[in-house]
């Protein structure tokens, strides 16, 4: 297989559609024909759908391209152990976070695809926040990434996001109170520098954001004009709370002159090929991944501007066969090579979870098989 | 005075037909003999408000239940319960019903099963507001009004999850009927029944169809067969007991057997059913699930996601494990019944729906098989039955006096 290293000189954004076609196919043609051979299961199941060696010389990047591979639904790594390499070449296993009963998705990550994985997040983030490390104000408490046996899906953003931090601060005490002297002295001792902040959505907005409205009322302010923000983990508790993305960004301003923000999108399944927000609001993709939309009647590839269920790709996975999933979020494509920030490729918008089916039956638990993701 | 409920405990129950004072008093309320005239009078009063409301007409399952409750139908399904001399067959005091939350009308055939065999009824109704709920339940009211005697028979609640009431309504109960599965059973079971008392739970099944390939090439039906099918499956997100999870076919012409069975089937799927994304994408899922289970299994190419169909290499007891429903099938090519013993060797395999009257079921049903309870042609899945589930309901919730006479102590 050829090497990933390769690939990763690839600027971030640098491929249009034809050229990112071609490299795609190559890359994930090759990744199907290496777990085939190295996870008996994702065998049996590209098998069912007639997808075999024979089938997969047939990707020339031109007729038959990675938009003609199938997709695991992402559930599959909740019900199945899906591992390429064998048990003692695991270095770790990432799992999504799951509130209590709910199952929770294990990925199976060697020392090269957790590697890969951090390079080519490296490439991407740094294409927002300028290379080099930043003092880096973490909005979360400590706890959160204490436990390292078993990463979740918070404490493993902020680990990941953590090599991007010189000197790291927690904004939040275990009680999830702001912990107002530490980010006072944190941003006294690195006066005029720029800073990384870093959290979840709905972190920032519940114990953050507000508390900094709350202090300002009593005078007390904080300048966070020379800081970039990245935040994940989605909108829907938000939208509950009635917040848009242009009023969580204006907001921020406001109170904290807060202004280069960046939302982004990812998923543990797939970690390292994140999907990150430009000026212009849009989630962009990288040249080492791709979002498909797929039309919910037939899995056809949805045309640009019709949402449907997000289907991602990425170059990384070798250690478990996770290269072309499908996700259970809805999105809708909004062009390709064309966003007026000038970065190539696909960029998108992500609509939110799939709405919960409520099915008939004479069985009283609805739709309890569709387990929601943490 | 009789025994009442103590109302204290009936707090936070809803009223939807008859009051507290009627549910109080229903441990007191004489049995009925088992297909007691005035009962019958009484359905027929029902049926009849329920044909002539206007609105009824846009619910085939309202249609269906009123039909079925007409005097003429009762008297010809009594005809299999026809009396004996010295047995008398009386209802055993007060069932407590809890019907499945998810379908509509199921709760008045468990009420009219319950009062056909001379019981009076409490039943705990559907939470959820289908718009066939309101029509039922004024009809239900306005036939009280006519015939006040039947009152004391008759109480419909809601409430929720409260184990008060479970526990009060339990306590008095002489059979409890507890649809909506497992999970409701055991919920119910936390509720003690009196010594005496009988329970009828129906719990979480699977079904499956069978079909002579060869016999049903020669039908010239076939539209109807998909239309009955579809009634057996996508009208209750094939999520109900009775819906086939399986498609077992025999034969000798399967493959253009199936060709023209899902064709015909998808066309209806087409016009009729709306699939969720999330349906979708859990169809997908199963598929590989079952994929990775069983080497060989094959999933055979369909125009959209409407269905979803998995052909199976062998089947065996475990394969209902993997399914799924919203329109996902199982199939197998089956040379002998037998091999389909060990599939039906489970105690939640209930109805086995079938296409083709050459199929001989002797030699399933000679073998020590744990399932399938009912076996009826492909589209009668869903009809009531008394005998449901295994149960002999008409058996079960009464009580039988025998009487011998001539007797002498010499």
């Amino acid at each position: 297989m050829k090497s990933y290293d390769e690939l990763l000189a690839m600027e971030p954004y640098s491929l249009n559609k034809k050229e990112k076609t071609k490299v795609m196919t190559d890359r994930l043609v090759e990744l199907t024909r290496h777990h085939l051979g190295n996870c008996e299961q994702y065998k049996r199941m590209m098998n069912s759908v007639g997808l075999d060696e024979k089938a997969l010389a047939e990707f020339d990047g031109e007729e038959k391209t990675y938009y003609d591979l199938p997709f695991l639904p992402v559930r599959l790594f909740k019900e199945l152990k899906l591992c390429s390499v064998p048990d003692d070449e695991v270095f770790k296993t990432m799992t999504s976070s799951g509130t209590t009963g709910q199952s929770v998705s294990r990925i199976f990550l060697d020392r090269a695809t957790a590697t890969n994985q951090q390079k080519t997040m490296v490439k991407i983030v740094s294409e927002f926040t300028g290379s080099g490390r930043m003092p880096m104000l973490i909005i979360d408490c400590p706890s959160v990434v204490k436990n390292r046996a078993m990463f979740s899906a918070r404490g493993a953003g902020i680990l990941g996001f953590s090599m991007f931090g010189s000197k790291k601060c927690y904004a939040l005490t275990d009680d999830m109170e702001l912990d107002v002297e530490s980010v006072r002295e944190f941003l006294d001792a690195h006066k005029g520098e720029k800073i990384l902040l870093f959290g979840f959505t709905f972190m920032i907005w519940q114990h953050f954001y507000k508390e900094l409205v709350r202090l300002k009322k009593e005078g007390i302010t904080f300048d966070l004009s020379n800081g970039v923000l990245i935040h994940g983990g989605g909108w829907k508790k938000l939208v509950n709370e009635a917040v848009s993305q242009e009023e969580f960004k204006q907001r921020l301003t406001d109170v904290c002159g807060l202004s280069d923000v960046h939302d982004y999108y990812g998923m543990v399944e797939q970690t390292g090929c994140i999907y990150m927000q430009c000026e212009h609001g849009h989630l962009h993709a990288s040249v080492f991944s791709d979002v498909i939309i797929r039309d919910p009647k037939d899995f056809s590839v949805a045309p640009h501007g019709q949402a449907g269920i997000i289907q991602v790709v990425s170059m990384i996975p070798e250690s478990y066969p996770g290269h072309s999933l499908l996700t259970e979020d809805e999105g809708v494509i909004l062009g390709e090579d064309d966003c007026p920030c000038g970065r190539m490729g696909k960029y998108f918008k992500i609509n939110g979870r799939l709405k919960n089916a409520e099915i008939r039956g004479c069985s009283d638990t609805y739709a309890a098989d569709f387990k929601q993701r943490g | 005075m009789g025994i009442c409920i103590d109302r204290t405990k009936l707090q936070g129950i809803n009223y939807i037909v008859g009051d507290e004072d009627t549910l109080a008093n229903m441990p007191q309320v004489s049995p009925r003999r088992r297909f007691d005239e005035e009962v019958i009078e009484f359905l027929d009063l029902l049926s009849k408000k329920l044909m002539a409301d206007k609105s009824s007409r846009a619910y085939p399952d309202i249609v269906t239940l009123s039909f079925w409750m007409r005097k003429a139908s009762v008297k010809n399904l009594a005809k299999d319960y026809s009396e004996k001399e010295g047995i008398v067959p009386k209802g055993r005091g007060l069932l407590f019903h809890i019907a499945p939350s998810n379908v509509p009308v199921n709760y008045m055939y468990s009420l009219v099963t319950g009062l056909l065999s001379g019981n009076a009824n409490v039943v705990k109704i559907p939470s959820k507001d289908f718009d066939q709920l309101p029509i039922i339940n004024k009809a239900v009211q306005a036939a009280l009004d006519d015939m006040p005697s039947m009152k004391p028979y008759i109480v419909l609640v809601r409430y929720g999850h409260e184990k008060d009431i479970n526990d009060a309504l339990s306590q008095h109960a002489d059979g409890r009927i507890v649809w909506g599965g497992d999970n409701t059973i055991a919920t119910l079971r936390e509720s003690e029944l009196p010594p005496r008392a009988v329970e009828v739970a129906f719990a979480d099944r699977y079904s499956l169809a069978i079909i002579q390939a060869d016999e049903y090439l020669k039908a010239d039906n076939k539209a109807a067969i998909a239309n009955g099918f579809y009634n057996d499956t996508y009208l209750t997100d094939q999520n109900a007991c009775t819906s086939p999870r399986i498609v077992i076919w025999t034969g000798e012409k399967i493959a253009d057997a199936k060709k023209d069975f899902w064709k015909e089937l998808y066309d209806l799927t087409v016009k009729k059913y709306e699939i969720q994304p999330v349906q979708a994408v859990n169809k997908l899922t199963s598929s590989y699930l079952a994929a990775a289970n069983w080497e060989g299994a094959k999933k055979e190419e369909m125009p959209d996601n409407l269905i979803t169909r998995m052909d199976l290499p062998e089947v065996d007891d475990t394969t209902m494990d993997y399914r799924d429903n919203s329109g996902y099938f199982f199939e197998y090519d089956c040379k002998s019944m037998k091999e389909i013993v060990s599939l039906c060797n489970n105690t939640h395999c209930q109805t086995l729906s079938y296409y083709g009257d050459s199929l001989d079921f002797s030699e399933l049903m000679e073998e020590g098989i744990k399932g399938v309870d009912r076996i009826v042609p492909i589209g009668k899945t869903m009809d009531f039955e008394f005998i449901w589930d295994g149960y002999n309901l008409m058996e079960t919730l009464c009580r039988i006096v025998r009487i011998e006479r001539g007797g002498r102590n010499d």
